[in-house]
Parts: structure tokens; C-alpha cells; sequence
């Protein structure tokens, strides 16, 4: 169930490409996965994961404030590869009020290529109570210690997001309102360093 | 592009009067500051108010037109057999000078001016134009005998002749109070007035730029100002009308609506106010909401009224409507208001009772005309802020940073001084009275020497307060912290400023550069800093906000979209306040940012770039909507019948979409559909109907035969859901997206909606020329009644309501969404129309009324006004409205007479569209034609040529528009003897008119040096003929008369641009365009197609050559329906056109004008065009 551009930052970052895939057409692993057996089944999951998105950073007033015929743009918009209907809603689902600074939590989701644990979510703050900004680094270091570099080591792990490695200093407001995928989630990925 | 802004207009406690635009942030003092006032009343185009001396005075806003009257004598003279026409006249006739029935005595002199805000244009002179011709010199008409019917021509029974006389005066007390003057017997005169309201513009059917003045004298009398109209300023005279009580104030709303209150209390609406009785006929009176407190002050709008009672308490009125102007009851409403103004859009401001701050009602709205919240405006005044402005000028120059630099060093010693009259400064906030200071400051500053001002642009990257701390630091040898102890200590004897020391740390003050820029203004001392930003807060502080007395909102227009600047003070604090909140550095930005981006696009390339040859995997899919819609069926008898409806899109390997619709039947229990190939559809269009939200399908076939696919949605959504994605489907197909080109012709329907086509180089020239069937129209949003362009694309439009538009370079707005549509220059735009229903009566018995629905009941329309009978019906009307005929149907006239036995009236509705589209208004004046130059050299920076016609038939010549600033700066008036309706200009500057009395008129030495050119010439019309519409291409000129006869312009040559006869080329037209190639489009009365007729259909001249202006037969296009089209912008043909056109061009010149001169004109004229041809090839294949 992940997306395809996170599926490949976790598994293919540093392969050659073209990336070759195996598609299976019979004996679906229905124990390891949901089975979505129409498209209603994954429009319905690409909803939820926007609204559970919503409710982290606007407790649920932006989508709940949209009409019905909003919720379809923006799966039609998916749908049809048109980024312009897509965006003409998401727009306001990347906007917050202007005292804010940022929007409540962060929807994330760190991924770890060498875990068996299928990601890290928790409740992040874009906003330090300080008032200064949150950074990539200062997710890390709060949720997933294990990615950040110690001080004097050599750097194992790589922190991808659509395919590029952002700096720690990156405000994660900013990654949030910029590099998320189409379901609103920050969907981040930790894989290993390649040796070479 | 300047948005269009209206004003607010207050006085202040000490009878100052300002204004407050809705774009603007201070109140602004009233231009002419020579009296002082205590009560205005204003709408959009003029002001009132009672001054002082308990005058009245009136205050007309400037503009680009004019206010002129035009005064009218005529001179008759009688033949005599020994001198001919002499001015002896017999007894039996009339004076020698009269009016035009002869009946009245009017010398040139006994003409004087009305009031001495008047002035004359010119002096007397004669009218040659009579009834749309030209007159022989003199401008003499004859008769047998007075009265009678006069011609132009003199006969052997001729014995009478007149001519007319005009002169026009102008109205030049524009931007200044000017005093009412009374020409009334003084006995009659008013006593002393008290209160003054303005209104009744919208009165319905009322003649444009009426106005109603009423005013209440100071016996409490109430006088209505007779004859206040656009050309009459000031009105004529007061008349008393009577009120069952003594009056203490009045307001009037824009339309009928007029409230006064009593002395004892009750309120007394006026009933009956029409256009017939603009005074309305009686009195109702409306007791107070409470019974111990009266009420003390009314203000009435469109259809709301509110009212203060004399506890201060407000209070709104339930239920008033146009049926029951006294409303229904009381609400009690939040807040203690010295009075309340409603002004355009029932907005309402009041002014406070206890801080006199003036309030603005926020949210209000149709659905709610009470509002929601009472909020403060706290703009500053303009006088305030030229302080403070004034000071960071001098700041700027950099004198008083050394001398302050230099007073550093004897700080200690100057410190006591300076603080001590710190102390008084901070008491005295911004005042007159620091001023002096600021002058002495500056002037000890001038003593400075140059080399310390060389320093601060030295230093252009510290903050003012920073670089002198650190030079500071500098001249005195001592750090900071000891300097500031130093002056802490001096400071003592006042314990604010040592409040404030301790407050500010020099970090902080750091970030306060405005706050210290106001502090070096006013004094030489660092000292001073602290101490004067507590009179900086004061500034803006309760002090010194203005104390307001009276405000009026009558022209001021805000709505639900108006962003106001006015509740947030605009001082030096809010702008420092915003320098704190930058906490990220530029560097650290760049930084992450640069780096993102960098990554990305090493993403792409190795992802994507280095595998371009990839073959794309897309798959080929089917995208299907299907629905349930409505389909009037194609056999006999028509009627609508339920179908469904299905588009299936595909994505060809190409990428290529296309589209098919289905359309699914029952024939005689039998399952059938047809379908249609998107990428043959031509238009998809709106129309009309009943009941239905229905729209057509047009195919080159299907336009043929006059008969598209006509399919009905059950509700506007769902058909603008269809439109939308039909119109994306047939864009995609055709491949076109983005903006109209610059060459883009453009057309509007009878229900205002606007279409644009791309024209195809074939359309008029070449060996396969294009049938203008094969045209692919797409809407743009908005809703216009004419437009026209040029093909540099400069567009401009006009509303039914006759605003003028400016297009902005958007595409899609209305229903169109997502990509169909531009995400910028999409506004809001509202238009205003009547639609018609007839009344038919037969003399006796009554037949009875038409009870049929609206052509436009659909939910996009919401009534403005209700139903009021039209009195401007075609054919003249009575009293009533109701014109006469012998029989229905037949022609009408306006007076009952023996052989009448019907009879009938139009009554008509106000209807008000609010949709969007990529327009922008262009106030003030309001529009009835325009015409912008086709097309001229091709440098961008110059300037275009456009023409208009004002909706009261002014001349109007638009000064600096461009192809980046279409909307131009402002209008330059071109004196005319009559109201014009129709205008052109052609590629060479040729501007032709036409007047409303239907005559021609050509204007003499335009060109780009002289935009208004000279004088007009007066070209006669086609025998026997009015013309209405004129359109001047490259050279041709065509004009169109009432009857709809096309006629072409024979004989113009470049030395005699007027040309010689008129040429008729068709009938059956009802508008046209010629564009710059001269080709020659129209909108055609009736068009008989293979299955139906079509009324307002575009065609399109084919054979038009230039040895052959006038062309051979008509390609018949889009219709019905359409009402205007224009193909200015149409120069695509040109550089073809050109080739062939100089050859035969030049055989055309040696046959028109065999001499010398005119060769030498036409060589001249040709040399320009090649250039710009040639550029316009250019343009083209960088379009294509």
C-alpha cells in the first residue's frame, strides 16, 4: 500500500536503471496485503489517508469543510494525471491561518529499509515552542534517533524523499507543504548508505 | 491596473471634511478646504453639504467629461418680393428670434448664464445639420409658412426659412464647493438649513443622472431641490413640501426609499415616490421603538433603513421592501452610535458615541442586510502622515545622523537640554507645534559637514539607528552600555523616558528603524529615543485619532470582496513589528533550497532525460461520464424527451486525446443512439430556454442545417459540469489552450456570453479558402454586450449595464475549471440587464394578461428591481406606458386616438449576473460603443489609438493605452454638436461616427501626434436613410443604416479621405466588423439553413479584394443568436494579402487619382504598413 515513488526510494534508490519490477497476476499475498478489489476500494483508502492528514494539521476543519464534489476533483485529479485539478483543491489543504506559522502536526511517515517495522508515525510540531522552526534534523533526532549521524561518525543511512536527500537544516513545514505525496503524507525514507 | 474606488466621505468635530477611499488607507482632506462644514451628503459623482453659514454647496467630482448644455435659438425669416428674405416678418408671425415652436421669444442675448458656475464654450453659432443631412451654408430651412414641416432645399412656394442657433455652456465649479445660489423670490426662500440627504438615482426608468436633493431648514420644514440632473448641477429651485410635523433630519436612499424624523420623535417615510413624482405624493409615520426615547437620526438604502433614538441606542427596521416602505418593526442592534449612514449595498457606518471614532458594519450582506460586527477605521489622516513622512525625507538625506554624531561627544553637557524638551514633545505628540522644532533641527543640521554625510551610503546594509550607534560609539570613545548609562542618568527628571530606557535594550531598538527614524527628525539627542517612541505610540494613539461629527456612505461602494486597508494603523511600529518576524536568514534559505533544487533536477535527468527514446507506456484508456440529460428529438413533433449520455475520452498512443459523445434513444420501443466526434464539434453554447438549462452542439454540418444537438440539464450545475468538460474534451482535441491570440476574433451571444476563435490563415485568403462553418468557437467567462480588439491584444468590452471592461490577458473563468481555466487574471464581474414582458389589452373587453415565465428564469439571475413599466418602448408611449394600435399585431404609437382598439405596455425587470472572467473595469465613464485602431506599427511601446462613445453619446478618445497597459489612463473629450452612437477608426487614423440623428460624420487630421484630431465633417447619408453602426478597416468604410442595409464608401483616396457616395452591398444585416485587411464580417438578421432559420448568425463576406472592397456573396457561420462579432484582431492574412494587394493596389491608385500628390500619399501610407506586416509575420511564427 505504499506509493509507488516511496516504494522505489526504499527499495531501488542506488539501482541501475531502468528499474525493472515483477508484476504478479495470480496468488495475491492476502495475508500480508489488503486486497483492494476495485478502484472505490483505493479511492476510499487515498480519502482516508487525506483526512487522517487533515485531522493532523487542521484537526479535520479544511476537508470537512469541503463539499463532496471537492473530494472527487481531487482523487479525479489523481486519477486522470491532471495536476492542475488535482492542486486547484489541494491548495487548501496546504494552507494554514496566518498566526499559526504552520500547521498544527505534520503528517509524516519515516520508512526504514532495514526494519522489519512497517514506519514511524507520531506527533510532530512544525513550530519549536521557542517560536523557531522545526527542521528534517530535528524530526530525526525526535523520532528515529538511529538515522541521525553521530557527531564524529561516518555517515551510514540516507534520508530520501521523491528521490533526493533534502538537508537536515530543510524546515519541515516547508518539506511538508512542498514534498508531499498526493495523500498528504511527508512519506520519508531511511535506507542504507551505498558502500562504494 | 487601477482598481475602481469610491469614497466615504466625514467631517470632523472642527467641520473639516475627508474623504477615505476604499482602496486608500488615510483620510484624505477635502480638496477645496475654504469653508467649513456641518453636514455632507454624497453619492459616486457629486457631494452636498450645509456649511457653516448654514448655505448649501455642492461639490461635482472632475472627470474627463465635461458638463455641457447646449442652448438653442432659432432666427425666421420672410420672403419679401423687393429683398428677399428679410427679417420682417408679418404680424401674424412669429418673433424673429424664437424657440423651436415659435411660440416663445428668444434673443441670442436674453441667454445668460444660470448660475457663476457656468461658462460658455464658444459663441453662437449656426446648426448646419438638419435631421441627420447636411445643409446648404447658412444652415436655412424652408417653409411655406410657419408652422410647418421645413426642408433643406429651397422652393418656387418656399416664403418662410429658419435656422438654428446653438451655443454651448459648461459647467466649470468642478473639485470645489460651489455655493447654491437662489434665483428664487426671496420671500419664498427657505430659512437657514439643517440637514441635507441626496438619492434617487435608481429611481426606476428615471431619465440617467437624475438626482433628488431634499433638505431640511432649521424651522424644520423639508424642501425638495427641483431639476438636479447631470447636466444641471445645482438644480433650478427649492420647492417646500409639506410634513405633518417639524422636521429634524432626512435621508434618502438611492432608490425610492426616504425616511425623516420628527421633533417628537416618530419617523415619516414618503409614499409614492416614482419617476412621474420624483416628490413623492404623502407621509407615514412610523413611531419610535421605544416610547420614552424618540427617534434622532434615519438613514435609509436600497431597501433597509436604520435609525439611532435619542438614548443612542441603534436600532435596524424589519421587512422594508419597495411594496411597504415603512417596514414591519424594530431590532435592537449592538452598540451606541451618534448617528448611522447606509450607503451603496445597504453597507452602514456609524460614528461612536463615545470616542466619535467612525464604525464600519461589517458583514453585510443580501442574506444578511443587519450585519454582523461594529469595527473601528483607523486610518490616519493624510496630514498626520506627511509628518511623519516629512521627517523620514529629511532623514534620508542624511543631515541629521551628523549632527548627531557630532552633538555625541558633549552629550553629557547637551543631555539635559535635550531631554527637557523631549519631555514636552512626548506630551504633545505630533502636533503642529513639533514642526517648528523639526525646522530648527534641520536647519542647525545644515551646518554639517559633507564628510560625515558621505558616510551613511557607505553603510547601506545597517539600519539607520544601527550605523549611527556605532558611529556614535565611535566619536565618543565609549562603549554603548556606559553611553546609554550616561544619558539614563541625565534623562532622570523624567520618569517615563527612564520607564522606556529600561524597556529598550539596544538590540531590540535595533529593529525599531522607523520608530528612530521619527526620533532623529525631531531632535539631535540620542537621549530623545526613548522618550519620543512613547509619542510615537501616541500618534497613532486615542489623542489624536480624529473626532468625527458626520459621515455619509452614499458613494461609497464596498462588497463582500473589497479588501479595505483601513482597520489597521499604518504606523511606524506595525512595519518595525513585521522587520522582527523575518527570523530566517536569506543565507540559510539558499542554502536547503538551492540544494532541493539542484536534486531535483539531477532527478529528472537521470530518471527521465536519459530515457527519452523509451517508448511511453501510457495506456491507451477509455475515461467515460456518463449521465442522464434531455435531448429535443429530431423527428416530428419536437419535443424534449430523457436520454442518456455518455463521452468517452481516449488517449490515442500520440497523447492525443479525443472524444465521442453518445447519445442514447427510444424509437418505437427500440434502443438507438447517435454520436458525435468531439473533434468535429464547432461550438457548444448556452441558449435560452423556457424552462430548461439546455445548451447546443454545433458541426459544420449541423450549422448548416441550423439544427444542432440541443441537450437539457434538470439544473444549472449539472449542465455547466457537461459544458466544462465537453468545451475541456473539444480544446484537448483540437490542441488549443491558453489565452486567445492577439489575432483572435471574438463574439458575443444575445445572452451575453462571449466566444473567441482562432483564425486560421485560410479564412481569408488563399486557394482553399475556409467556410467560416468550419470555425471552432470556446467560451470565456464573463458577460458582455459588444467587444473589440486589435491585433496587437488590446481588448476591451461593455456590459449590458454599459461599464466598460478591459480584458486581461486570462483565459476560461465562468463555468470553465480546473485547466480550462487561468489561475490569474479571473475577476469578478457583474452585469445589469432588463428583460421585457408586453401587457396586451384590448379596449374593451380586456383580454387579460401574459402570464408566461421569464425568457431568463434561471437561478444565475436574482432580481435587482421588480417589474416597473417601460416607458422608452420603440414607438413612444402615454403617461401609463401604454401605447395604442388599431389591431395586435401592428406597429405602435404613444396617444390613444378614435381608430385604437388595443392597446398594450412593456413592462420590464432588472436582472443582475454576477459570474467571473478575465475582465477588469475601467470607471468611471460608462460606455455605448468603442473602436481601437486594427493595427499600426509595430513598435510595443506605442501608443493605441481608441475611440469611444459614452453611454450620453460623448465623444471620448482614450490617452495612453498600450499593448502592457491596455486600459489606458484617461479619456480625452471630443466636443460634438449632437450625441453620437457608433465610432471607427482605421489603420490610418481614419475615425468615423455616427450621430443618434443617424448622419455621418468623418474627423478631420487624426494621427498619432493629434489623437483627437480636428473639426468634423459632416458626410451625407444614403438617401432617405439613418445610419446606426460604422466600421473603418484598413481603407474600406462601411456603415449600416436602421433598416439593416450594408453600404460601402465609394471614392476615398488618401487626399480625399471623406470619399463620394455610398454603395449599397446588402440587406438583411443587423451589425458588422471590418477588419484590418478590410474583410468584411456580420451579423446577418435571418438565415434560412436546410432544417431551420436562424436570427444573428455570423457571416462572413467572401471575393472581398482590393480591386473588389465590397466583395461577392456571403459564407454564412455560428447562429442564431448572436449579436456582435468583431474581427479587428485579424490580421493573419496579412503578409499574403500584402503580396498580391501592392501590385493591384497600385493599378487601383493610377485609376483613382491620376495625379502626382495622391501617388505620392499612397507610397507614403504603404511604406509604414509593409513594416508592420512584416513584423506581423514575425509574430506569427513565433505563435505557431
Amino acid at each position: 500500500h505504499y506509493p509507488i515513488g516511496l516504494l522505489f526510494d526504499l527499495h531501488a534508490s542506488n539501482t541501475a536503471l531502468p528499474w525493472s519490477i515483477t508484476v504478479h497476476f495470480k496468488n495475491f499475498p492476502e495475508k500480508d496485503l489488503l486486497h483492494c478489489h476495485s478502484k472505490d476500494v483505493i479511492e476510499a483508502h487515498f480519502m482516508a489517508c487525506i483526512k487522517e492528514a487533515d485531522a493532523l494539521k487542521h484537526k479535520s476543519q479544511v476537508i470537512n469543510e469541503m463539499q463532496k464534489k471537492d473530494h472527487k476533483q481531487l482523487w479525479m485529479g489523481l486519477q486522470n494525471d491532471k495536476f492542475e485539478q488535482f492542486w486547484a483543491i489541494n491548495r487548501k489543504l496546504m494552507e494554514y491561518p496566518p498566526e499559526d506559522n504552520g500547521f498544527r502536526y505534520i503528517p509524516f511517515r519515516i520508512y526504514q529499509a532495514t526494519t522489519e517495522r512497517p514506519f514511524i508515525q507520531k506527533l510532530f510540531r512544525p513550530i519549536a515552542s521557542g517560536g523557531e522552526l522545526h527542521t528534517l534534523g530535528d524530526l530525526l533526532k525526535d523520532v528515529c534517533p538511529g538515522a541521525i549521524v553521530p557527531e564524529d561518525g561516518e555517515q551510514k543511512t540516507q534520508v530520501m524523499i521523491h528521490g533526493i536527500e533534502p538537508m537536515l537544516e530543510t524546515p519541515i513545514q516547508w518539506l511538508s507543504e512542498h514534498m508531499s505525496y498526493p495523500d498528504n503524507f511527508l512519506h520519508i525514507s531511511i535506507i542504507p548508505r551505498p558502500t562504494d | 491596473m487601477a482598481m475602481p474606488s469610491s469614497l466615504l466621505w466625514a467631517v470632523d468635530i472642527f467641520g473639516r471634511v475627508y474623504t477615505l477611499s476604499t482602496v486608500g488607507q488615510y483620510w484624505e482632506l477635502c480638496k477645496d478646504t475654504q469653508l467649513e462644514f456641518k453636514r455632507v451628503s454624497a453619492v459616486k459623482q457629486c457631494c452636498w453639504g450645509i456649511a457653516c453659514d448654514h448655505q448649501v454647496y455642492t461639490y461635482v467630482f472632475s472627470g474627463d467629461v465635461p458638463i455641457r448644455y447646449q442652448e438653442e435659438t432659432y432666427e425666421n425669416q420672410r420672403w419679401n418680393p423687393v429683398g428677399g428674405f428679410c427679417e420682417k416678418l408679418l404680424p401674424s408671425d412669429r418673433w424673429q428670434w424664437s424657440d423651436v415652436s415659435g411660440l416663445k421669444h428668444q434673443q441670442l442675448d436674453s441667454f445668460t448664464l444660470p448660475s457663476p458656475h457656468w461658462e460658455w464654450e464658444s459663441d453662437w453659432y449656426v446648426d448646419e445639420n438638419i435631421g441627420g443631412e447636411p445643409t446648404e451654408k447658412g444652415g436655412w430651412t424652408y417653409a411655406i409658412d410657419f408652422p410647418s414641416t421645413y426642408t433643406k432645399d429651397k422652393r418656387w412656394n418656399s416664403c418662410v426659412r429658419r435656422r438654428r442657433w446653438i451655443r454651448y455652456r459648461r459647467y466649470k465649479s468642478r473639485d470645489v464647493w460651489a455655493k447654491i445660489v437662489s434665483s428664487d423670490d426671496p420671500e419664498q426662500l427657505p430659512d437657514p438649513f439643517n440637514d441635507i440627504s441626496i438619492g434617487g438615482w435608481e429611481i426606476t426608468d428615471e431619465p440617467l443622472g437624475r438626482l433628488s436633493v431634499w433638505a431640511v431648514s432649521l424651522q424644520g420644514r423639508v424642501w425638495y431641490r427641483e431639476n438636479v440632473c447631470h447636466h444641471n448641477p445645482e438644480g433650478s429651485t427649492w420647492s417646500l413640501i409639506t410634513t405633518p410635523g417639524e422636521v429634524v433630519q432626512i435621508s434618502c436612499g438611492p432608490y425610492d426609499l426616504l425616511w425623516a424624523t420628527l421633533w417628537e420623535g416618530q419617523a415619516i417615510v414618503r409614499e409614492g415616490i416614482d419617476r412621474n413624482n420624483p416628490q413623492g405624493i404623502s407621509w407615514s409615520i412610523v413611531e419610535s421603538p421605544s416610547s420614552e426615547n424618540g427617534i434622532m437620526h434615519v438613514s435609509v438604502g436600497v431597501d433597509v433603513v436604520w435609525c439611532v433614538t435619542k438614548d443612542r441606542k441603534v436600532w435596524f427596521r424589519r421587512g422594508v421592501n419597495s411594496h411597504n416602505p415603512c417596514g414591519t418593526s424594530w431590532i435592537e442592534m449592538v452598540g451606541e452610535m451618534m448617528m448611522v449612514t447606509v450607503g451603496l449595498n445597504n453597507q452602514v457606518w456609524g460614528i461612536g458615541c463615545d470616542d466619535r471614532a467612525i464604525y464600519f458594519r461589517q458583514g453585510v450582506t443580501p442574506s444578511e442586510l443587519s450585519g454582523k460586527t461594529w469595527k473601528a477605521i483607523v486610518s490616519g489622516r493624510e496630514s498626520d502622515r506627511s509628518q511623519t513622512g516629512s521627517s523620514t525625507s529629511l532623514l534620508s538625506a542624511g543631515c541629521f545622523f551628523t549632527d548627531d554624531i557630532q552633538n555625541q561627544t558633549n552629550a553629557i553637557i547637551q543631555g539635559d537640554a535635550d531631554t527637557s524638551s523631549d519631555t514636552e514633545l512626548s506630551s504633545v505628540p505630533v502636533n503642529p507645534a513639533s514642526t517648528p522644532l523639526m525646522g530648527a533641527a534641520a536647519s542647525s543640521s545644515g551646518n554639517s559637514t559633507d564628510s560625515q554625510t558621505a558616510e551613511i551610503p557607505a553603510n547601506p546594509s545597517l539600519d539607520p539607528l544601527d550605523s549611527d550607534q556605532g558611529e556614535a560609539t565611535v566619536a565618543s570613545a565609549t562603549n554603548e552600555k556606559a553611553n546609554l548609562e550616561v544619558h539614563k542618568s541625565s534623562a532622570n527628571p523624567n520618569p517615563s523616558a527612564e520607564l522606556q530606557w529600561t524597556n529598550i535594550d539596544l538590540k531590540e531598538a535595533q529593529k525599531h528603524p522607523v520608530l528612530s527614524v521619527s526620533t532623529f527628525a525631531d531632535t539631535s539627542s540620542l537621549s530623545s529615543l526613548g522618550v519620543f517612541s512613547v509619542g510615537a505610540d501616541d500618534q497613532y494613539g486615542t489623542d489624536e485619532h480624529p473626532l468625527w461629527a458626520w459621515v455619509s456612505g452614499g458613494g461609497c461602494l464596498v462588497d463582500l470582496h473589497s479588501p479595505l486597508k483601513w482597520f489597521t494603523a499604518s504606523s511606524g511600529l506595525s512595519s518595525s513589528v513585521q522587520s522582527l518576524s523575518l527570523s530566517i536568514t536569506p543565507a540559510q534559505t539558499a542554502a536547503w533550497r538551492k540544494q532541493i533544487f539542484q536534486q531535483l533536477s539531477e532527478r529528472t535527468k537521470r530518471e527521465l532525460e536519459n530515457f527519452r527514446h523509451y517508448e511511453q507506456a501510457i495506456e491507451q484508456s477509455v475515461w467515460v461520464k456518463t449521465g442522464a440529460l434531455q435531448w429535443w428529438r429530431n423527428w416530428k413533433p419536437h419535443k424534449w424527451m430523457d436520454v442518456r449520455v455518455a463521452l468517452e475520452q481516449f488517449t490515442g498512443s500520440d497523447g492525443m486525446r479525443d472524444s465521442i459523445l453518445f447519445i442514447y434513444y427510444m424509437y418505437h420501443e427500440e434502443k438507438k443512439y447517435i454520436h458525435v466526434f468531439l473533434n468535429e464539434v464547432t461550438i457548444i453554447v448556452e441558449v435560452l430556454n423556457e424552462a430548461k438549462h439546455s445548451f447546443a452542439l454545433y458541426t459544420p454540418e449541423r450549422t448548416k442545417q441550423r439544427w444542432p444537438i440541443r441537450l437539457a440539464a434538470t439544473t444549472e450545475q449539472e449542465m455547466h459540469d457537461w459544458l466544462s468538460l465537453l468545451n475541456m474534451s473539444c480544446c484537448e482535441s483540437r490542441r488549443i489552450q491558453g489565452p486567445p491570440s492577439h489575432h483572435a476574433i471574438w463574439s458575443v451571444t444575445c445572452k451575453g456570453d462571449i466566444f473567441v476563435s482562432e483564425p486560421s490563415p485560410e479564412l481569408e485568403a488563399g486557394p482553399q479558402l475556409m467556410s467560416c462553418d468550419q470555425m471552432f468557437w470556446r467560451q470565456v467567462g464573463g458577460h458582455l454586450r459588444l467587444i473589440e480588439c486589435n491585433s496587437r491584444g488590446v481588448v476591451w468590452g461593455i456590459g449590458y449595464d454599459h461599464t466598460a471592461w478591459v480584458y486581461t490577458g486570462g483565459y476560461g473563468g465562468g463555468f470553465n475549471q480546473g485547466l480550462a481555466s487561468s489561475a490569474d487574471n479571473i475577476y469578478t464581474q457583474s452585469d445589469v440587464k432588463c428583460v421585457y414582458i408586453y401587457e396586451n389589452q384590448r379596449w374593451n373587453p380586456v383580454t387579460g394578461y401574459s402570464s408566461r415565465g421569464l425568457p431568463t428564469d434561471r437561478y444565475m439571475w436574482s432580481d435587482v428591481s421588480d417589474w416597473y413599466i417601460d416607458f422608452n418602448t420603440s414607438g413612444g408611449t402615454d403617461r401609463e406606458g401604454w401605447q395604442y394600435a388599431a389591431d395586435f399585431p401592428a406597429s405602435y404609437h404613444g396617444h390613444k386616438t378614435m381608430k385604437d382598439f388595443v392597446r398594450r405596455r412593456r413592462w420590464a425587470r432588472k436582472c443582475k449576473i454576477v459570474t467571473n472572467g478575465p475582465w477588469l473595469e475601467v470607471p468611471p465613464v460608462t460606455l455605448w460603443d468603442i473602436s481601437i485602431i486594427p493595427s499600426s506599427a509595430a513598435d510595443d511601446e506605442e501608443t493605441v489609438a481608441l475611440w469611444a462613445i459614452s453611454d450620453k453619446g460623448d465623444v471620448l478618445c482614450r490617452l495612453g493605452v498600450t499593448q502592457q497597459n491596455p486600459a489606458g489612463t484617461s479619456w480625452l473629450h471630443v466636443g460634438t454638436d449632437q450625441p453620437f452612437i457608433s465610432i471607427s477608426i482605421g489603420a490610418f487614423y481614419q475615425v468615423w461616427a455616427i450621430a443618434r440623428d443617424g448622419s455621418a460624420f468623418y474627423r478631420g487630421s487624426v494621427s498619432p501626434n493629434k489623437p483627437a484630431g480636428d473639426c468634423w465633417y459632416h458626410i451625407p447619408s444614403p438617401q432617405k436613410q439613418k445610419l446606426k453602426q460604422v466600421s473603418v478597416g484598413r481603407t474600406s468604410v462601411f456603415v449600416l443604416d436602421t433598416n439593416g442595409n450594408l453600404w460601402y464608401r465609394q471614392g476615398i483616396t488618401p487626399s480625399y479621405p471623406q470619399g463620394s457616395t455610398w454603395d449599397p452591398v446588402s440587406n438583411n444585416i443587423r451589425k458588422m466588423s471590418i477588419g484590418p485587411l478590410d474583410q468584411v464580417w456580420v451579423i446577418a438578421d435571418k438565415v434560412q439553413g436546410s432544417h431551420s432559420l436562424s436570427c444573428g448568425t455570423v457571416c462572413h463576406r467572401t471575393g472581398v479584394q482590393p480591386m473588389e472592397p465590397k466583395g461577392l456573396s456571403w459564407d454564412y457561420g455560428i447562429g442564431g443568436g448572436w449579436e456582435h462579432i468583431t474581427v479587428r484582431g485579424n490580421a493573419t492574412e496579412a503578409s499574403r494579402v500584402a503580396v498580391q494587394d501592392t501590385s493591384e493596389e497600385n493599378l487601383a491608385v493610377s485609376k483613382d487619382g491620376e495625379d502626382e500628390e495622391s501617388k505620392g500619399k499612397t507610397e507614403h501610407f504603404k511604406t509604414p504598413l509593409m513594416v508592420s506586416e512584416s513584423q506581423e509575420l514575425d509574430r506569427n511564427s513565433v505563435n505557431c
